[in-house]
C-alpha cells in the first residue's frame, strides 16, 4: 500500500488533479467533460511522442531527432497528398508510419553498427531531416486550401464522442503498455537499459534492442507528423520547432530515468498530460503564454530533484568506522 | 594467426607518426581542403574583409565550446548556454534602458553567467542529478524568464560605447572578437593542457569514482567547469548584443546544438576523458568557413545545415567505418 502511494503515477496522477481542481476554484469552465476531452486531445501529439521517447530512454539512449522526423513526415505526406489527392487515407498513413520508421532506423543503425552515441547521431539527424525539408519542400509553405479536404478532415472525425486524433493516442498507448509489459521485446528494452552487462549475458542484443527502439520512436513520429499536419492544414520546415524537448520533459516528468531501465508508459502519458494541462490553462487563467517556458522548466528540474530522491543508491562504504579503542 | 593473437610492437610509434595521424591533423587537411575550395569556388572569398566577417560566424559560438570542451571531458554537459546568452542579453538590455554605462553592462552580462553557471553546477554536483536533464530544464527556464520579461518585445538602444564589444577593430581587420577567441583559446589550452586542474579534468572523465578515491574533488572540479560555461556564455552574450544592437528573447536560439557539435567535431569524445583546445579551434575555423563559403555560393542557412549535421556524424562514421573496413 505505501509503495503504491509512492509510485510516480499516483503522485503525478495527484498533482494533475490538484491543478485542474485549483484551476476550476476560479474558472469551473475549465473541469467541463468538454473542455478536459478538448486538453487530451490537445496533448495527444505530446503522449505519443513521449511513449516512442520512453523507450528510447530506457534503453539508455536519447531521441532528439522526433521533431525533425514528424516534419519531415508531415512534409512528405502533404507533398504527396498535393500530388495524388484520391490516396486513401490508409495508405498515407501507413506511408507516414513506414518513413517514420525508416527515418528511426537510420539513428538506430548509426548506433548500433557504428557504435557513435546517440546523442551526437540524433542531433545530426536532427539537422539534416529539417535540411531536407527546405529541400523537397523548396521553403515553400503547404497550405490549407492545397490539401485535400478528407485529408484534413481525419484527425477532426468524431467517434464515439471523441476526435480520432485522441483514439490514435489511445490505441497508442494501450498498444505500447501491452508491448511493454507483456512481451520479450518490451522486457528486452528495460533489461538493455537495467544492466546492460548482464543483458549481454542473457543472450539479448544490446544494440540491436537500441535500434528497435529508435525505429518505434521514428514510426511514432512519423504517425504524429501526418496527425500534425492535418490538425493544423499547414507544414513547413520549421512545424514542431524544439518539441523534441518537450517530449523528453514529459519523460522526465513522468518518472522515466535518464539512466535507462525505469519508467513506464503510464508515467510518460502522465509527464504529457502535466504539460498539457499547464499549456491549456495559462490562458483560461489570464497568464500571458510567454510563461509557459518558465513554468515547464522549472517543471522539469522539480521533476529529476524527485526522482533521483526515488532512485537514489545507497552510498557504498569503503572501510567500516574502526571502534574506539577502550 | 588466430583473431585472439594480440601484439605488443617492438617500437611504440614516433611522437612524429603519433601526430600525423591524429585527428588534429586530419582536421586540418579538412579545413585546408575547404579553405581551397572556397578560393576557387568564389572570386570573393579571398578577401580580407570578407575573410574578418566570417570569422563572426563561430567566434562567439566558440568561446563557450573552449569552456563546454572541458565540461565535456569531464563528463558532464550543458544544454542552457544558448538560453544564458539570451538571460544575460535581457538583463543586459534592462540596465541599458535605464542608462546604465557599457563598463556596468559587461559586468551585468557576466555576472548573469556566472549565477547561472552556479545554478547549473549546484544541481548537479550538489544535488547530484544528471547534467543532461538539468540543463534541459534550466534551458527552458533562463530562456522562459527572458520570454516573461520581454513577451514579443526587444530592447534596443545600448550606448554607443558598448558597439565595440561586437562591432569594433582593434587593428585593420582584426575585430576584437577575433582577438578575444584568440586570447581565450590560448587560456583554456594552458588550463587543459598544462595545468593540475587540467589533468583532473581528464582523469575525472576517464574514471569520476577513481579519480574521488585519489584525492580530487570531483564535485569541485565540476562546480568550476559550470561557472566557467556559464561564464563564456555571459562573454559571448555581451559580444552577440553588442553585434545585433537589440535584445529579442528568441536571441542564439538553437546555439547550444552548433556549440556541441562544434566540440565533438573537434574530436572531444562525447562519453567524456580525451580531446584538444587546439582540436575545437581547427572544428570552429571548418565551422566558420563551411558556413562562409556556403553562404558565397548563395546556399540557403538550412542547406548548410544539412552540411553541418552530415559533418558531425560523417567525421565520427568515417573512420569508424574504415576501421571495420579494414577488419
Amino acid at each position: 500500500m505505501n509503495r503504491y502511494l509512492q509510485s510516480r503515477e499516483v503522485i503525478l496522477s495527484a498533482a494533475i488533479l490538484m491543478l485542474i481542481l485549483l484551476i476550476s476554484l476560479r474558472f469551473p469552465a475549465f473541469i467541463a467533460p468538454a473542455n478536459l476531452a478538448n486538453v487530451f486531445n490537445d496533448t495527444s501529439p505530446l503522449m505519443i511522442l513521449a511513449i516512442g521517447q520512453m523507450i528510447v530512454i530506457l534503453t539508455k539512449c536519447i531521441d532528439l531527432s522526433v521533431a525533425a522526423t514528424l516534419a519531415l513526415t508531415g512534409m512528405v505526406v502533404s507533398l504527396l497528398n498535393i500530388a495524388a489527392p484520391d490516396l486513401p487515407l490508409v495508405v498515407t498513413i501507413m506511408i507516414a508510419l513506414s518513413l517514420g520508421a525508416v527515418l528511426g532506423m537510420v539513428n538506430g543503425l548509426l548506433v548500433w553498427k557504428l557504435n557513435i552515441p546517440p546523442i551526437v547521431v540524433t542531433l545530426g539527424t536532427m539537422t539534416i531531416y529539417r535540411g531536407v525539408i527546405f529541400l523537397i519542400s523548396n521553403g515553400k509553405w503547404v497550405n490549407a486550401h492545397e490539401m485535400s479536404p478528407a485529408f484534413k478532415a481525419l484527425p477532426r472525425h468524431v467517434f464515439l464522442g471523441f476526435p480520432l486524433l485522441s483514439w490514435f493516442a489511445l490505441a497508442v498507448i494501450v498498444i505500447a503498455a501491452v508491448v511493454m509489459t507483456r512481451t520479450t521485446l518490451g522486457r528486452a528494452f528495460y533489461a538493455v537499459g537495467g544492466n546492460p552487462h548482464a543483458s549481454v549475458y542473457t543472450g539479448l542484443n544490446v544494440g540491436r534492442t537500441q535500434f528497435w527502439a529508435f525505429t518505434i520512436s521514428g514510426a511514432l513520429a512519423g504517425l504524429t507528423g501526418y496527425l500534425w499536419v492535418s490538425r493544423y492544414a499547414v507544414a513547413y520546415v520549421d512545424i514542431a520547432g524544439g518539441f523534441e524537448l518537450d517530449v523528453v520533459a514529459a519523460c522526465v516528468i513522468g518518472g522515466i530515468s535518464i539512466a535507462g531501465g525505469i519508467g513506464s508508459v503510464g508515467g510518460a502519458v502522465l509527464g504529457a498530460l502535466f504539460l498539457g494541462v499547464i499549456k491549456n490553462a495559462l490562458p483560461v487563467i489570464n497568464i500571458s503564454p510567454f510563461w509557459q517556458l518558465a513554468i515547464s522548466g522549472t517543471a522539469i528540474i522539480i521533476a529529476v530533484v524527485l526522482n533521483s530522491r526515488a532512485n537514489r543508491p545507497p552510498g557504498r562504504i569503503i572501510l567500516k568506522q574502526s571502534e574506539p579503542a577502550a | 594467426m588466430s583473431p585472439t593473437d594480440r601484439f605488443i610492437p617492438d617500437r611504440l610509434q614516433s611522437p612524429l607518426t603519433r601526430r600525423v595521424k591524429s585527428w588534429e591533423t586530419l582536421l586540418l587537411a579538412v579545413a585546408v581542403a575547404i579553405f581551397t575550395f572556397n578560393a576557387f569556388a568564389s572570386p570573393y572569398f579571398l578577401n580580407a574583409w570578407n575573410l574578418s566577417d566570417a570569422t563572426f560566424n563561430f567566434t562567439e559560438k566558440a568561446m563557450i565550446a573552449f569552456a563546454m570542451a572541458l565540461l565535456i571531458i569531464a563528463g558532464e554537459i550543458d544544454l542552457s548556454v544558448a538560453s544564458i546568452v539570451a538571460l544575460a542579453s535581457t538583463a543586459m538590455g534592462a540596465a541599458a534602458q535605464i542608462g546604465a554605462s557599457p563598463a556596468v553592462l559587461v559586468v551585468i552580462g557576466l555576472t548573469v553567467g556566472l549565477i547561472c553557471g552556479a545554478f547549473n553546477g549546484l544541481l548537479v554536483t550538489v544535488m547530484g542529478l544528471p547534467s543532461i536533464v538539468v540543463t534541459i530544464g534550466t534551458m527552458s527556464l533562463f530562456r522562459g524568464i527572458s520570454y516573461i520579461v520581454l513577451g514579443d518585445t526587444a530592447y534596443g538602444g545600448y550606448p554607443a560605447g558598448f558597439k565595440f564589444f561586437g562591432q569594433g577593430y582593434v587593428w585593420w581587420v582584426i575585430s576584437f572578437e577575433l582577438v578575444a577567441f584568440a586570447v581565450l583559446a590560448l587560456a583554456f589550452g594552458v588550463l587543459l593542457h598544462l595545468t593540475n586542474f587540467g589533468r583532473a579534468v581528464y582523469a575525472i572523465g576517464n574514471n569520476p569514482v577513481a579519480s574521488l578515491f585519489s584525492g580530487l574533488r570531483v564535485g569541485r572540479v565540476k562546480f568550476i567547469l559550470f561557472l566557467l560555461t556559464g561564464l563564456m556564455a555571459g562573454v559571448a552574450s555581451v559580444c552577440l548584443t553588442s553585434r545585433l544592437g537589440s535584445t529579442r528573447p528568441s536571441i542564439g536560439f538553437g546555439m547550444e546544438l552548433e556549440v556541441v557539435t562544434m566540440v565533438v567535431l573537434g574530436g572531444v569524445n562525447i562519453l567524456g576523458g580525451s580531446g584538444t583546445i587546439p582540436g575545437v579551434v581547427i572544428a570552429a575555423f571548418i565551422m566558420g568557413l563551411v558556413t562562409f563559403g556556403l553562404g558565397l555560393l548563395n546556399v540557403p542557412g538550412i542547406v548548410m545545415s544539412i552540411v553541418i549535421g552530415a559533418l558531425l556524424i560523417g567525421v565520427i562514421a568515417l573512420p569508424r567505418l574504415w576501421a571495420m573496413w579494414r577488419g
